[in-house]
């Protein structure tokens, strides 16, 4: 395994008390794969995305282990993050308006992480920029290498902040939500871009989305989040298929999957609201919105056990679904 | 040039023509006959016929005023009353010791300002913060021709380290000039330090909480890196602002500070006109003021699109 | 419909008005307890100063004149003609605060209705701008050295001068909040339903802007009150005998080395007065600010 998330709890401390973001969270990741976390927003995958390399701000307390390689990164020493961060585990984030710096060239700011990591000349920097904004296919990088970021569409700019990303050849890319400000073409180019880098140089991927479309499209395998906890993970065929969990079931029929016509099928609405995040340790978090929960669910948390024979197919639920026979 | 820039500059050449009709009505506005107030000590019949035909004021308004502006374009303001030296001259004399004053004011005030405000934002609710924050109320709400006497009073004549007054040209003696002349530009310098601090700090916070902040660490990039080039770059666009607005403030601020310390300066020639009635100085003076602060903030808005990429060069996609 | 609901007016899930919960936030910070409470004091004393000051500010006593501070009956000793500091201060704050609200009250009366049209109307924005350019071109010291050589150096024209230079804060502050508020639901509401510019402008977005102009006077008014200080240090304010700080000091200048305290009191009275009042303005502006309703 590259990257090991066990047990991992995040919650922020505010005026009005602790509030629980992420509680007890396990992730695997592997050379050269690409996992998809999926949720609503609030559920968590965002935090826990940005828990990895440290990134939280400080009023977050963080436990568990984040271990990259089989180095532990939670409690490590902030100098020791820096050369993880960018080198070894690089980020993309949302919204590629406001994530690149207004007043620095693109050039300039793919170059910085290169001066950081690596000893590289200044023309060896500027060498290696055009190269990777050619790699994430921006025309005629040459000439991008020296604009300003208002000066590129979205799609570009999301590819630049790719090109930033991959600069130092990471072992992890987390993308967190890449393509959501994107319009549908962008998108599937910024996919494109994402699978080919896996496919080159073997980077793993983590992305982060609430678009079950983007997993179908791109990702290996799926984890799926509620309100902080994950409550089902397997293969993505696997996943859309059989989904184990009431949650996943109800966030499949509320999204337009490929396979069914929309139209005919009336998309269905999962009833109720995200809970506010506050510990329930004896409870399963979907329990009040769930169709099938009983007292067994309100009384005490599912774990997340492999079910039905397949080993990589794992739900936290107490009464999992019995798609396959509908289906 | 981008369209902004020419925007900027048609703004500012209407205020400086407006600027000049209000001092010209200004100057009509004074009680009494022009003429007696601009004759002084001499009121013969001949001498204010003289005045009435030199200034034009036996011709209609708008003929006078095209006299007025030609004759301020050529630098002619007229002779000073209480001097009897042609008012340009005096301004000449006095005008190196004011910009002196202030730009090491201006210098001392960034320096101070900007470092103090980047300490706060960065160590936000931390001593630190709480330490900057109380010294920059302190000097909001320090009247600073009072800290002016203290300083005089308890660093120049108790212990002797600082002339308490007078000036010697920066030309004639390099080091007694800095000698007189930086305990006044402190002094000048800490209320718009007070005021550059706060925005500056306001402005880090801003920037600290943004997006591409996050991206600059999540790059692995110093903390030097990212406060100084990512935060601090885009806080000082604020920043440069704000030293333009606080100009008028500035310039009240010298006024005081020079008569405090005795400095011969664009201010102190101001306040003695005032209570001579020195009417060609006081217009001069006022005029001359306007036009400075006009043209140093079209300067701030060039030096503004020079800092600030998004307007400099226009958006080619999106 | 008449959209009464306004955005500020709202309830917060604990059932509490807005005003509530500023008026709450300002009560548990310290600094803002504080400064109320000693600019309160400080107000009163300023009131009251013709009735409780201790001497006449115009009864001179040559025989005690460069008293220190402590001398009997004299808690801050005595100027250059033996009056009393202490009474002179007291006076003198009183003044200062007339010359402050004065002026922030000039600057207000011009400034809100030119923020608010020049926010409201796209049309007049571009003439309010171009005017707020000309006034910034005139600092105070300037405007108030022109008006002294119209109209002579007094309280009054010191006030004036010092106003007109706060108009343009005004307008920049009260035109973006215009700006904002124009672009709510509840104005866009009103407009569809056909209410008149002015009602609107009166009626939902005047009372919306009022914590900025709040806020705005609590700015301008510490600013207002060292502006007089300075004209009348000057001579370009109100005039002695009359009971000034900014005078005090200049005539405490002349004799700064025999009573250092004549120079010394009156400034840091000056002093404490636009510190409580900005100390005063951080808390309220903080109290106000929406970002802290969550």
């Amino acid at each position: 395994m590259i990257l090991e998330v066990a047990d991992l709890t995040v919650s922020f401390v505010t005026e009005s008390g602790d509030v629980s973001a992420v509680d007890g969270v396990n992730l695997d990741l592997d050379a050269g794969e690409i996992v998809g976390v999926v949720g609503e927003s609030g559920c968590g995958k965002s935090v826990t995305a940005m828990s990895l390399a440290g990134l939280l701000p400080r009023s977050a307390r963080v436990s568990g282990s984040v271990r990259l390689r089989g180095t532990e990164l939670i409690g490590a020493r902030e100098p020791e993050l820096r050369r993880v961060r960018g080198k070894e585990i690089a980020y993309i984030f949302q919204e590629p308006m406001t994530s690149l710096n207004p007043v620095l060239t693109v050039g300039r700011q793919i170059g910085e992480v290169l001066q950081e990591h690596e000893r590289l000349s200044r023309k060896q920097v500027r060498q290696r920029a055009v190269e990777l904004l050619s790699l994430v296919g921006i025309p005629s990088p040459a000439n991008r290498v020296d604009n300003y970021p208002h000066q590129l569409s979205g799609g570009m700019r999301q590819r630049v902040m790719i090109a930033m990303a991959v600069a130092c050849n990471p072992t992890v890319l987390v993308a967190d939500e890449p393509t959501t400000a994107l319009d549908v073409t962008a998108q599937a180019g910024i996919l494109d871009v994402l699978r080919n880098l896996r496919d080159r140089l073997g980077t793993s991927v983590l992305i982060i989305t609430h678009d079950l479309g983007v997993i179908a499209d791109i990702a290996d395998r799926v984890v799926v989040m509620y309100a902080g906890r994950v409550v089902e993970q397997a293969p993505v065929v696997e996943l859309f298929a059989h989904p184990h969990h009431h949650y996943t079931d109800g966030l499949l029929k509320a999204s337009p999957t490929p396979g069914r016509h929309a139209g005919t099928d009336r998309l269905q609405e999962i009833p109720g609201l995200v809970p506010v995040l506050t510990r329930q340790p004896d409870a399963c978090t979907f329990a009040d919105r769930c169709p099938a929960a009983d007292q067994k669910c309100r009384g005490s948390a599912p774990p997340l056990t492999a079910s039905s024979g397949s080993q990589a197919h794992l739900a936290a639920c107490w009464h999992p679904t019995r798609q396959e026979a509908k289906r | 040039m981008p369209r902004y820039l020419l925007t900027r500059a048609w703004h500012s050449a209407l205020t400086l023509v407006l600027a000049t009709i209000v001092v010209f009505l200004g100057i009509r506005a004074l009680p009494g006959d022009p003429a007696l107030s601009l004759a002084g000590e001499d009121r013969s019949p001949e001498a204010l016929a003289a005045i009435r035909a030199e200034y034009g004021l036996d011709q209609p308004m708008i003929v006078q005023f095209g006299r007025y502006v030609e004759r301020a374009l050529h630098g002619d303001f007229g002779t000073s009353i209480r001097t009897g030296l042609p008012v340009s001259d005096m301004i000449r004399t006095a005008l190196p010791v004011t910009i002196e004053l202030s730009a090491l004011a201006i210098l001392i005030a960034t320096v101070l300002g900007v470092g103090a405000g980047v300490v706060a934002a960065v160590r936000r609710g931390r001593p630190a913060e709480w330490v900057a924050n109380g010294l920059a109320l302190i000097g909001l709400s320090v009247p600073h021709f009072w800290l002016g006497l203290l300083a005089i009073l308890y660093l120049s004549v108790a212990t002797g380290l600082f002339p308490a007054s007078g000036f010697v040209p920066f030309t004639e003696d390099p080091i007694g000039n800095l000698h007189h002349i930086i305990l006044p530009a402190v002094i000048l310098g800490t209320g718009l330090a007070a005021i550059i601090m706060r925005q500056t700090r306001s402005a880090m916070l801003d920037s600290l909480s943004a997006d591409y902040v996050r991206t600059a660490k999540a790059k692995g990039l110093s903390p030097r890196a990212v406060i100084g080039r990512h935060a601090l770059r885009n806080s000082l666009i604020v920043v440069v602002t704000i030293v333009g607005l606080q100009l008028g403030g500035l310039i009240s601020g010298a006024v005081v500070t020079e008569s405090i310390f005795g400095l011969p300066g664009f201010g102190k020639m101001t306040i003695d006109a005032v209570f001579q009635r020195d009417y060609p100085v006081i217009q001069a003076v006022i005029l001359l003021t306007a036009t400075a602060y006009i043209v140093i903030n079209f300067l701030v808005d060039l030096l503004y699109s020079v800092i600030d990429p998004r307007i400099r060069v226009a958006g080619e996609a999106a | 419909m008449t959209v009464v609901s306004v955005p500020d007016a709202g309830t917060s899930p604990a059932g509490l008005t807005r005003r509530t919960r500023v008026l709450r936030r300002l009560r548990r910070n310290p600094l803002a307890v504080v400064s109320f409470t000693v600019l309160a004091i400080a107000v009163l004393i300023a009131v009251l100063a013709p009735w409780i000051a201790p001497y006449s500010v115009e009864q001179t006593d040559f025989t005690n004149i460069f008293s220190p501070p402590g001398t009997p009956g004299h808690l801050l000793g005595t100027d250059d003609l033996g009056r009393d500091v202490l009474s002179r201060i007291m006076l003198g704050a009183r003044a200062s605060l007339e010359v402050g609200f004065l002026a922030v009250l000039t600057s207000l009366v011009v400034g809100v209705p030119l923020g608010l049209a020049a926010g409201y109307f796209g049309k007049l924005d571009a003439v309010i701008g171009r005017f707020t350019d000309l006034l910034l071109a005139f600092p105070f010291l300037i405007l108030a050295v022109g008006l002294a050589a119209i109209r002579g150096a007094s309280l009054g024209n010191a006030a004036v001068a010092i106003g007109i230079a706060q108009i343009p804060g005004v307008i920049r502050v009260i035109r973006s909040d215009t700006l904002r508020l124009k672009s709510l639901d509840f104005v866009a509401a009103a407009v569809v339903d056909g209410a008149s510019d002015l009602w609107v402008l009166v009626r939902h977005i005047l009372p919306n802007a009022t914590s900025v102009i709040l806020v705005q006077a609590t700015v301008a008014l510490p600013a207002a009150i060292l502006a007089e200080a300075v004209l009348s240090f000057l001579g370009l304010g109100i005039q002695p005998p009359d009971p000034s700080l900014g005078t005090m000091l200049a005539t405490a200048q002349q004799f700064a080395t025999q009573a250092p305290w004549a120079a010394t009191f009156p400034g840091l009275a000056i002093m404490v007065l636009a510190l409580t009042f900005n100390v005063f303005g951080d808390a309220l502006r903080d109290a106000l600010d929406p970002k802290g309703d969550r």
